[in-house]
């Protein structure tokens, strides 16, 4: 018999800290995966966020920059201009890139910075204990929204790829999910995809994934699946919002 | 012939293997522990496996060798 998976070298043997069941481990094995599949884990540079994935740093096989909350593209700028034959790819959850670090986010992708961004949305912030993120759902629970968000309190769940998409500079905008098997192929076609167009040189490439957060969400592992697949995939439609390779270059 | 390897000290017991495995290999032990407190999954129809790596490809901590 043949080994047809096994963890990938890009990762460290170090036990990630995700509660059980959360879907930002199977993200880290996808980007990890890409960049060796890519063979650039030499040229490979990550910068990692505030937030449940603050850890990143340990896991991930290469080149780590922690960043301040928020801040991360901005330190990817930093370090992609300096060291322009690197890859850079940023990992920010939801609070990170569309609450307190927006004007990065959003000046980033409007400089087209030849750099990746993998965005975890998983609708809360799930580090700080479940407080209302930019991405919470209409009707979800938090614990500063505890009768599900309000829009006439609250207003409305921000949709980080359409708003990108408005913007001129970036070459690929895609977002994707971690609900089922299917779905995580899906998500590694893209996450290889945005890493392969950076290292191409052709610009600013963003895919956000939509991952569980079992714990805040007070649901089981499996159940949280489900939510995703049923509910936040509602809000945050799967597909890509910009190709300028036009999906020619399929992979 | 196919078959699943997992790394009980790694495991969280967290099931999202056994819900896509399509041949109900596996299932999460209702005895067996690890160090860390979790109910780990063990192999219950290893018979079954077809080496599809469904199991893996789930597991947020990879957890899961999968040969074929
Ligand atoms: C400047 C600053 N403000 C606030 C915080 C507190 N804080 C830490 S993580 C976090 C939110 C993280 O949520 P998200 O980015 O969605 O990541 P998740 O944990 O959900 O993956 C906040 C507000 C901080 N560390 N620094
Ligand atoms: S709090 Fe939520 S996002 Fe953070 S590790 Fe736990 S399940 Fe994952
Ligand atoms: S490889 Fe496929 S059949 Fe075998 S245990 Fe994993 S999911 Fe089940
Ligand atoms: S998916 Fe991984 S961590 Fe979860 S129960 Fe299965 S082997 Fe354990
Ligand atoms: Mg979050």
């Amino acid at each position: 018999m043949a080994k047809v998976f096994t963890k990938t070298k890009m990762l460290t043997d170090v036990h990630m800290h995700y509660c059980p069941g959360c879907t930002h481990g199977i993200v880290h094995r996808l980007v990890a995966e890409s960049i060796e599949e890519l063979g650039l884990q030499d040229k490979a540079i990550g910068i990692a966020p505030v937030g449940c994935a603050v850890f990143a740093y340990d896991y991930f096989n290469c080149d780590m920059q922690e960043a301040a909350h928020g801040r991360a593209p901005a330190v990817a700028t930093g370090i992609k201009r300096c060291l322009p034959d690197r890859l850079v790819f940023v990992y920010q959850g939801d609070g990170d890139l569309a609450s307190i670090g927006m004007a990065e986010t959003v000046h980033a992708a409007a400089r087209g910075e030849h750099i990746t961004i993998i965005f975890i949305n998983n609708s809360i912030y799930g580090m700080t204990g479940g407080q209302m993120a930019p991405t919470t759902l209409i009707g979800q629970k938090a614990t500063t929204c505890q009768n599900g968000r309000d829009p006439a309190v609250n207003g409305y769940p921000i949709r980080v790829c359409e708003l990108l998409a408005t913007l001129d500079a970036p070459y690929y905008i895609e977002r994707v999910s971690t609900q089922d098997v299917k779905h995580v192929l899906a998500a590694k076609k893209a996450i290889k995809k945005a890493l392969r167009f950076q290292a191409e040189g052709r610009g600013y490439s963003f895919v956000e994934v939509l991952v569980s957060c079992p714990t805040n969400w007070h649901m089981k592992p499996v159940e949280a699946l489900r939510f995703m697949a049923e509910e936040t995939s509602r809000t945050f439609p799967l597909g890509v919002f910009r190709d300028k390779s036009e999906g020619r270059e399929e992979k | 012939m196919a078959n699943i390897t997992i790394d009980e000290k790694v495991c969280k017991g967290c099931g999202l293997c056994a819900n896509a495995c399509p041949k109900n290999v596996i299932s999460l032990s209702k005895h067996r522990m690890n160090a860390n407190g979790y109910f780990v999954a063990e192999k219950v129809n290893p018979q079954n496996c077809i080496g599809c790596a469904f199991c893996a490809i789930m597991c947020p901590d990879c957890a899961i060798e999968v040969e074929k």
